[in-house]
């Protein structure tokens, strides 16, 4: 362990200005959707496709650790290797080649990582459909437009061959981008044996071994599934399996209520199915603002096919077979005890998403994963067991944990990027926005008011809430879309942002006026003279911006003496 | 004495409920349901003793839900069946256990929007004991819409909570009791513990249940939506959401419903059945029974028979609703029956035809047009063929001949018409056909273009269908179902032999207006016109 410490000494780079803050706790700090996405996964480790590496990867520890110690290469294939061709790595790729870095990215699977395969984009292309569909089957609102739609149907073929085209080009254009910015694309499962080096190959082929100054690990992450659940794949699935729509259940359950089971419930009821959620903690929707939560439940769940068991652990599922169909076993999440038992078609597991860091070879260099994150500061430098920092190693994305959202992980890559390249950079997480893409939206970043209120408690400051309604706005209303909701949390001492919720038509797409205005530290006495077209959804932030009340400087002085 | 209460205290509402505006993203329309505001507190007069006798009933099921089961041996109340406002109003015995003195007010759920049929108490702001001033907040409530402060009109000491925090009432239900001194909360007290145990779920005040309903509403067993878990009676029956949804809406009793759906789960087609619904949700009136009784699952299998008569889809087939052209197809086509038709067949020699079409081709003409023409000429020789029967009494002859031809276009069938096909010759009439093609793939066809023929034209001739028959749209007298024209052997009179090209031709008619002879001499002059096909370019 001395070893490594004064490795990182001799290896100073000089274009790298570390802060060497080593000893610093590592606090994970998790807020709204980050907690509720994995916070089930405390519960019981995923036993992901990983395990037949991690032996291999295991094999070689001890020769690696030892062998490798304190001899960095002299001269290095790459300037920098990500390991993992996801958005996260993706971004950084692309980054480092502004940077004029020489840059290879391994993966071993398909290009585009869960986003773009098995996540956030083939769901939009369902999600588009159901809102159409939506739209076509509320009579009322037909109405009030003045249309006439005779039964809307689907095809649940077109429908599925949609989301898979849509993957596919999001797909090609990522790897097209990255092979004409000159980004070596190496093939195979990556595994760190050393300081700086990286071997990649696939299973039963022999490996490459390839060095480089610095390493990002950008694996991601996997569904994750609590044991006692059985996934077939078929009337048991995870997202991964749901994307594909191969079969469209009268009844579903969905055990989760985060923006995963959100956004499948919005997709499953306009295709015609009912739904039942599971949800392990009290309230639906829990890692969202509560009075989001509540008002997104009163729109989306309340009038929808849609029933739910909240404070319950679905502890066994069984696939439908020999005649019988998928049952679910209900226990409360507080006393243990047995509680229901559900007969359905179909369950949808989303109780968050496991990291893929299994077989990483993480014990080469010593570090040990915390309930498989890998564990990083906050300019993600890969920590090892004993709290010190392993040069050059870096971790972004969903194996870190930190924040997972495809973005959030694209931004860390930036961030390393820039650290690597002789500029400190820390990335403000908080001004990181996320979505959930219902129909209508919900969209956040900062802090959710009650994390808000816990800060001024604790920091001693004051918090305001401001509120606006899309019911006053032209353009919502002209869509017929009135309902919905912006809030703002701020300091109304010194006007900064902590925290902008938005719940309504297009919320993911109006979130980025005030996540900008986070990062870049814009006060509401500032932004509040920004222009907005008329008529816009944007109006709502203005509004928003506009209701706030920030004191001004001589009642702040009235108010100090 | 409401209409008193109301107007004292609407401004002050209104005031507070527009403050909420940005707050709690409260919909306008719904102020004007602070009107029912004015139920929202009574005292003890004997007007508003009926409303409390009104309002155990009202109760909600929540209470059911922590009170377990309801044993028939409580006391009278809850046996009282709800009878509409205005008949309460005339009869003015008070029941025995509604003579406590006045000063003891009940605080009922009130009606926070023109849809919320029951609310769920989000928090007490106040606790029992409290000493409330008129105006506070006592309770925040939460409707389909949004949370509201409800405050109280009356000074006085919130003696009981009847409706604890996260349990729902229906609109109007007594959720709390207002003693006005310290004096009276034990009666206060004492009277919410009879209300608890005494409620029965009942319709919401204005919807009349049948007074014959001599035993009380059959306990539910599904629980509000908003307590934590659903949990199931002490029979395992499965229903899916929505069944359930409708079940509560409908007040149908989901354990007496019998499943028909996979795995015998009720579904929601179930709970229609069994509320006397038809599918459509329009509610037939009085067939609304009130499912009283257990006997009930007997009758409910009868009265889902109605959706079971369909076969079940076989598992893993797709269902794809009709688009509305289809819809309309679909549409005709049911009306068709209604009407007596028959067929003719007639053997057509078409060499001269071809020969002709081989000529015109050149310049355009199709062999649509070519036919339609025929049509149109043997038509105008026969009236009869070309006139409809509209109401079952008269002919109806009409004054020109417009033929329909039958067109697929993906995934359906549009036909369109060519006006006086008689008039027009050979070549404006294939010129118009192109165009109307062109707009009917197009979808712009106008419904003049499309419905107003007279007599129809179907050829299936280029698919190699040697005969098919057609069926009669409605509001025409005939149709002609052409097939292929293929050479074929043929004897004269004199025993020779020859190859001729020959299509048969059926013509389906309206038999109360066409008979055999007409249609037989229409084909006649048809035939006779196709084989001497010159006369056609005239």
């Amino acid at each position: 362990m001395h070893s490594t410490l004064s490795f990182s000494r001799a290896t100073t780079v000089p274009t790298t200005n570390y802060a060497f803050h080593s000893q610093s706790p590592i606090n994970l700090r998790f807020c709204g959707l980050r907690r509720e996405a994995f916070g089930i996964s405390i519960l019981t480790r995923s036993s992901s496709g990983r395990v037949r590496l991690s032996t291999r990867g295991r094999s070689k520890r001890i020769s690696a650790s030892t062998g490798n110690n304190g001899t960095p290469p002299k001269s290095f294939d790459y300037d920098l290797i990500i390991i993992g061709a996801g958005v996260g790595g993706h971004g950084a790729a692309l980054h480092a080649v502004e940077k004029g870095l020489k840059t290879a990215i391994i993966e071993g699977d398909v290009v585009g990582g869960t986003c773009v395969n098995r996540g956030c984009v083939p769901s939009k292309a369902l999600l588009a459909v159901s809102g159409r569909m939506r739209e076509l089957q509320s009579e009322h609102h037909m109405k009030a437009l003045g249309l006439q739609v005779s039964a809307a149907g689907y095809d649940r073929q077109g429908v599925a061959g949609h989301a898979n085209n849509l993957a596919s080009k999001i797909r090609s254009n990522l790897t097209n981008s990255m092979k004409a910015l000159g980004v070596d694309i190496l093939t195979g499962f990556g595994t760190i044996v050393g300081p700086q080096k990286v071997k990649y190959g696939k299973v039963g082929f022999t490996d490459n071994v390839v060095t480089a100054k610095d390493i990002i690990i950008a694996t991601g992450s996997v569904p994750f599934v609590p044991k006692g659940i059985e996934v077939d794949g078929k009337t048991v699935i995870t997202s991964d399996h749901a994307l594909k729509l191969e079969f469209v259940p009268d009844w579903i359950a969905i055990v989760g209520s985060g923006y995963i089971g959100l956004e499948f419930s919005d997709v499953y009821t306009a295709l015609g199915s009912e739904v039942t959620f599971i949800e392990a903690l009290d309230q639906l929707m829990p890692g969202f603002d509560p009075e989001i939560s509540k008002l997104a439940q009163r729109v989306l769940i309340n009038p929808r096919k849609i029933d739910y068991h909240t404070g319950v652990f679905a502890t066994k599922i069984t696939p439908a077979r020999d005649g019988k169909p998928v049952i679910i076993e209900l226990t409360d999440a507080k006393t243990k005890e047995h509680k229901d038992t559900l007969e359905v078609d179909a369950a949808l597991i989303a109780t968050g998403r496991a990291p893929f860091t299994n077989g990483l070879g993480l014990e080469n260099i010593n570090v040990v994963t915390q309930r498989g994150f890998v564990p990083v500061d906050e300019r993600m430098r890969v920590i090892d067991a004993n709290g010190n920092l392993v040069p050059h190693l870096y971790c972004i994305g969903d194996a870190n944990g930190k924040m997972m959202l495809a973005h959030a992980a694209s931004a860390q890559g930036i961030s390393v990027v820039e650290q690597v390249t002789g500029r400190d950079h820390v990335l403000n997480h908080l001004s990181v926005p996320a979505a959930c893409f219902t129909h209508p939206e919900i969209s956040m970043v900062g802090l959710t008011e009650p994390q808000a209120r816990e800060k001024a408690v604790k920091e001693g400051f004051e918090i305001s809430v401001a509120k606006t309604s899309f019911k006053a706005n032209t353009k919502a209303l002209a869509e017929n879309e009135g309902e919905g909701l912006a809030k703002l949390i701020y300091r109304p001492d010194n006007g900064e942002i902590l925290g902008v919720h938005i719940f309504g038509l297009h919320a993911a797409d109006l979130i980025h006026e005030a996540s900008n205005a986070i990062a870049l530290g814009t006060r509401i006495q500032d932004i509040k003279f920004a222009v907005h077209a008329h008529p816009t959804l944007s109006e709502v932030l203005d509004e928003l911006f506009k209701s706030a009340k920030v004191l001004d400087m001589k009642t702040l002085r009235k108010m100090k003496s | 004495m409401q209409t008193q209460l109301g107007s004292a205290v609407f401004p002050r509402l209104l005031r507070r409920s527009l403050s909420y505006i940005p707050s709690i993203l409260y919909s306008l329309h719904s102020l004007l349901n602070l009107f029912h505001f004015f139920r929202f507190l009574s005292n003890s007069s004997p007007q508003s003793q009926k409303h409390k006798e009104m309002a155990s009933p009202f109760l909600s099921n929540t209470i059911i839900s922590f009170s377990s089961s309801l044993s028939s041996s409580s006391s009278l109340p809850r046996l009282a069946p709800s009878i509409p406002f205005s008949a309460i109003r005339s009869k003015s015995t008070p029941r025995r256990i509604l003579t406590v003195r006045s000063k003891i007010r009940e605080i009922f759920m009130p009606a926070l929007s023109s849809t919320m049929t029951e609310g769920k108490i989000v928090s007490w702001v106040k606790s029992e004991g409290d000493v409330l001033s008129k105006g506070e907040s006592v309770v925040v409530v939460e409707s389909d819409k949004a949370d509201m402060d409800v405050e109280t009109f009356y000074d006085g000491i919130l003696a009981a909570i009847v409706v604890g925090e996260g349990e729902t009432a229906l609109v109007g239900a007594a959720i709390g009791v207002l003693a006005e001194t310290e004096d009276e909360i034990a009666e206060a007290k004492a009277k919410a513990a009879s209300k608890s145990g005494a409620s029965t779920p009942s319709a919401p005040p204005p919807a009349p249940t049948p007074a014959a309903a001599s035993t009380p509403a059959p306990p539910k067993s599904t629980p509000a939506p908003a307590a934590p878990t659903v949990a199931e009676g002490p029979t395992k029956t499965v229903a899916t959401p929505y069944a359930k949804k409708l079940a509560k809406q409908h007040k149908v009793d989901i354990e007496s419903v019998v499943g028909t759906g996979p795995y015998g789960r009720i579904t929601p087609e179930d709970i229609e059945a069994a509320a006397g619904l038809s599918p459509s949700k329009k509610n037939v009136g009085l067939a609304v029974v009130v499912e009283t009784k257990p006997a009930a699952p007997a009758k409910a299998p009868a009265a889902s028979a109605a959706p079971s008569s369909l076969p079940p889809p076989v598992p893993g087939s797709t269902v794809v609703p009709f688009t509305t052209m289809q819809s309309a197809v679909s549409k005709n086509m049911v009306e068709s029956l209604s009407v007596p038709t028959f067929r003719v067949g007639y053997p057509v020699t078409t060499d001269a035809l071809d020969a002709l079409y081989e000529k015109v081709k050149p310049k355009g003409v199709t062999m649509t047009a070519l036919l339609a023409k025929a049509a149109a000429m043997a038509l105008a020789q026969h009236p009869v063929v070309n006139s409809s029967c509209k109401d079952g009494k008269s002919f109806t002859y009409n004054s020109n001949i417009n033929i329909a031809v039958a067109v697929a276009i993906n995934g359906g069938l549009i036909t369109p018409v060519l006006q006086d096909a008689d008039k027009l010759d050979l070549y404006l009439l294939s010129q118009k056909w192109k165009e109307l093609v062109e707009k009917a793939r197009a979808k712009q066809l106008q419904p003049q273009e499309y419905n107003s023929g007279t007599f129809t034209l179907s050829n299936l001739g280029m698919f190699g269908v040697d005969r098919f028959d057609a069926i009669l749209p409605p509001g025409q007298g005939a149709i002609m179902a052409v097939g292929a024209s293929k050479p074929t052997v043929v004897a004269d009179a004199d025993g020779f032999f020859s190859v001729k090209n020959k299509m048969l031709v059926n013509v389906t008619a309206d038999h109360r207006i066409i008979y055999g002879a007409d249609l037989a001499a229409f084909l006649q002059t048809f035939s006779k016109i196709v084989e001497n096909a010159e006369s056609l370019t005239l």
